[in-house]
């Protein structure tokens, strides 16, 4: 695991990145067939997960959202056990009651993942509680969208985190969509990080489509909320290429934004670099690409073979 | 045997509680303030107050049950629950289940509600019955200072979210209370009065509205047997069957809305499990289909009051 190593095989940025869009290509592919439930991709926005994630230690905590799969691929967590997840069987991290939209592996500290737009930002400062007065390491890193900050529980989160000198890191990924709705027609700003200052918390706005920036850009956050015990904001500034869901057909989208941002993806950006600089070879990149795919090949077929739950689950773990 | 108010026994419930369990901590809308002793015996850690934010109190509760601690917020009136229904029933319900069982929610919500202060419907709205058809939570609502206080014990140490309503008009009443309570199990009913003609079944306020109801029914030559059900999810199922099964007729009081009410779900129950011991059919009192109004007679008319309830009791005495 890549976690708390100072320096960071950029390769390495790369693979996870590969790995994260080869699994949703597949679940895209699966869900056109029928094969697998549609899902809320993060397609185009790998670099700030897996910006962000490398940016960790193995003591902290992340909260995420319904667009989690590269967090959670990029913290380590098996393709196989998620694909059988969002194909509701038994073996998936939560025994398929999950499916795709709210996945927590606590085992990984990916922990309390709603899909209620908002409810990660509602629940942070309680996990940042509980790390502060168990006197736990790690800090706590919430995942959310320029939708969820339009929500109240943006600015609740905010004040009382600031208020009670929570060790939170609060990273917008500002994907520019909420739902169906461009976020021009719902943010009276473009930028979230705007918002943090009048809750003097700290924040920075970084490319989300570039995983260098993103990486030096949350490694300096998270120093500050590691030091300081209190919180920050990191806004990277990312695309959602594809719908809310899948399917979806886009027809509300403008092409030519649309076709600046694809010409902007962020692996693409990030192979040409290495290639350009030497510190990646065209056929290492092939070998790379293979072996993403051989892995989704393996996590696939690992997930069909995988049993749906038994009856007896539909009541078990309401109650503890 | 000391005399408390119940307020006084939720205080000893809360200090007591603490003192046994350093996870155990208290935060809310003036609860530093209003308890300042508990501020005093445990510091501002344990004892905070919030902004009048109820969505981000119950956030950070549920957040932080999932994470090792033990919170008990108190959100002052139960229509201010509105404001944290997606946290108590998206979150603190759903996500053990979501989960596949990775994270309990160990956490209590005080709320007050009920006729007696004259404070109209945004503060006075018995919506109990909400929580009790949301599944993953528990709800208790006790009448009496030394229920209250071994009741909130149990939901203390319960590992599932306790939705913990206090009857408003019932505050300030005092009762002997054990120095030494011992938690009164949740789910469990009590028989404040043995009778063998017919049950007069309730919780909260209404409770003592049947004892005096039971009383008038005594003079006239009729035993009625009076059942707390203290909780109300779980419901004591077996108590209720048991009176019904002995006395074959049930009138059924609370001063929440009679439509889709608990009573309506005891009405059910006996229906469908005890219909050959019914003599008589089932009555329910409750209040109507309106705000409950500020205007004290008309505050008060919300509430099934004893004549009332001993005149239904009456009736299928007599008629049956």
């Amino acid at each position: 695991m890549p976690l708390n190593q100072p320096e960071i095989d950029p390769p390495h940025l790369l693979e996870q990145m590969l790995l994260v869009r080869a699994y949703e290509t597949a679940i895209v592919a699966g869900s056109a067939t029928g094969k697998v439930p549609g899902t809320c991709t993060s397609i185009g926005q790998e670099a700030s997960a897996v910006g962000v994630i490398n940016a960790l230690a193995a003591s902290d905590l992340i909260l995420t959202n319904h667009r989690s799969a590269g967090h959670l691929l990029a913290r380590g967590a098996d393709p196989g056990r998620l694909l059988a997840e969002v194909m509701g069987r038994s073996t998936g991290y939560c025994k398929g009651k999950s499916g795709s939209l709210h996945i927590s592996v606590k085992e990984l500290g990916v922990v309390l993942t709603s899909t209620i737009v908002g409810a990660e930002l509602s629940l942070a400062p309680g996990v940042a509680l509980a790390q502060d007065m168990l006197k736990q390491p790690g800090i706590v890193v919430c995942f959310f969208g320029d939708g969820a900050a339009c929500e109240g529980s943006f600015h609740e989160s905010l004040n009382l985190a600031a208020l009670w000198k929570l060790p939170i890191l609060y990273v917008c990924e500002n994907n520019h969509w909420q739902a169906f709705v461009h976020r021009r027609e719902a943010m009276c700003q473009a930028h979230v990080s705007t918002w943090a200052a009048g809750y003097g918390i700290g924040a920075r706005t970084v490319d989300g489509n570039d995983v260098d920036a993103v990486l030096s850009a949350a490694r300096a956050a998270v120093a500050e909320v590691r030091s300081s015990g209190r919180p920050s904001l990191l806004e990277t500034w990312t695309y959602r290429s594809r719908g809310h869901f899948e399917p979806d057909d886009q027809s509300y989208v403008d092409p030519a934004e649309h076709a600046a941002w694809l010409a902007r993806d962020p692996i693409d950006i990030y192979r040409q670099r290495l290639l350009a600089d030497g510190r990646l070879t065209l056929p290492q990149a092939a070998s790379l690409a293979d072996k993403v795919d051989s892995q989704i090949a393996v996590a696939q077929a690992f997930a069909d073979a995988s049993p749906f739950p038994a009856a007896e689950e539909l009541s078990r773990d309401v109650y503890a | 045997m000391p005399s408390l108010t119940l307020n006084d026994a939720i205080g000893a419930a809360l200090s007591e509680e603490m003192r046994g369990d350093p996870s155990v901590l208290v935060f809310g809308e003036g609860v530093a303030t209003k308890r300042h002793e508990l501020l005093t015996e445990f510091g501002a850690r344990r004892v905070r107050n919030t902004p009048l934010a109820e969505g981000i109190i119950a956030g950070t509760a549920v957040g932080a049950a999932g994470s090792g601690l033990r919170p008990v917020i108190d959100l002052l009136f139960a229509p201010f629950l509105c404001y944290a229904m997606d946290e108590l029933v998206n979150s603190a319900g759903k996500l053990r289940y979501m989960s596949g069982g990775q994270f309990s929610f160990p956490l209590v919500t005080l709320a007050m509600s009920g006729a007696g202060w004259g404070v109209g419907a945004q503060h006075n709205h018995n919506n109990e019955a909400w929580f009790v058809h949301s599944p993953g939570l528990k709800v208790v609502m006790p009448s009496t200072p030394a229920d209250a206080k071994g009741l909130l014990k149990a939901a203390i140490r319960d590992d599932n979210p306790v939705l913990f309503f206090l009857d408003i008009g019932l505050l300030h009443l005092p009762g002997e209370v054990p120095l030494e309570t011992p938690p009164i199990p949740l789910g469990q009913a009590t028989i404040t009065r043995q009778g063998s003609d017919v049950t007069l079944l309730s919780y909260g306020k209404t409770v003592h509205h049947c004892r005096q109801a039971a009383a008038s029914l005594a003079a006239r030559g009729r035993s009625a047997e009076v059942i707390d059900l203290r909780s109300l999810k779980p419901l004591d199922e077996a108590a209720i069957l048991a009176s019904v099964g002995k006395t074959g007729r049930l009138v059924v009081v609370h001063e929440a809305n009679r439509l889709c009410g608990v009573g309506a779900e005891v009405a059910a129950l006996v229906a469908e499990q005890a219909f050959a011991s019914l003599k008589a059919p089932i009555i329910r009192l409750g209040g109507p289909d309106a705000p409950a109004a500020s205007s004290f007679p008309l505050e008060q008319a919300h509430v099934p009051q004893p004549e009332a309830i001993a005149m239904a009791a009456e009736r299928l005495c007599s008629n049956y």
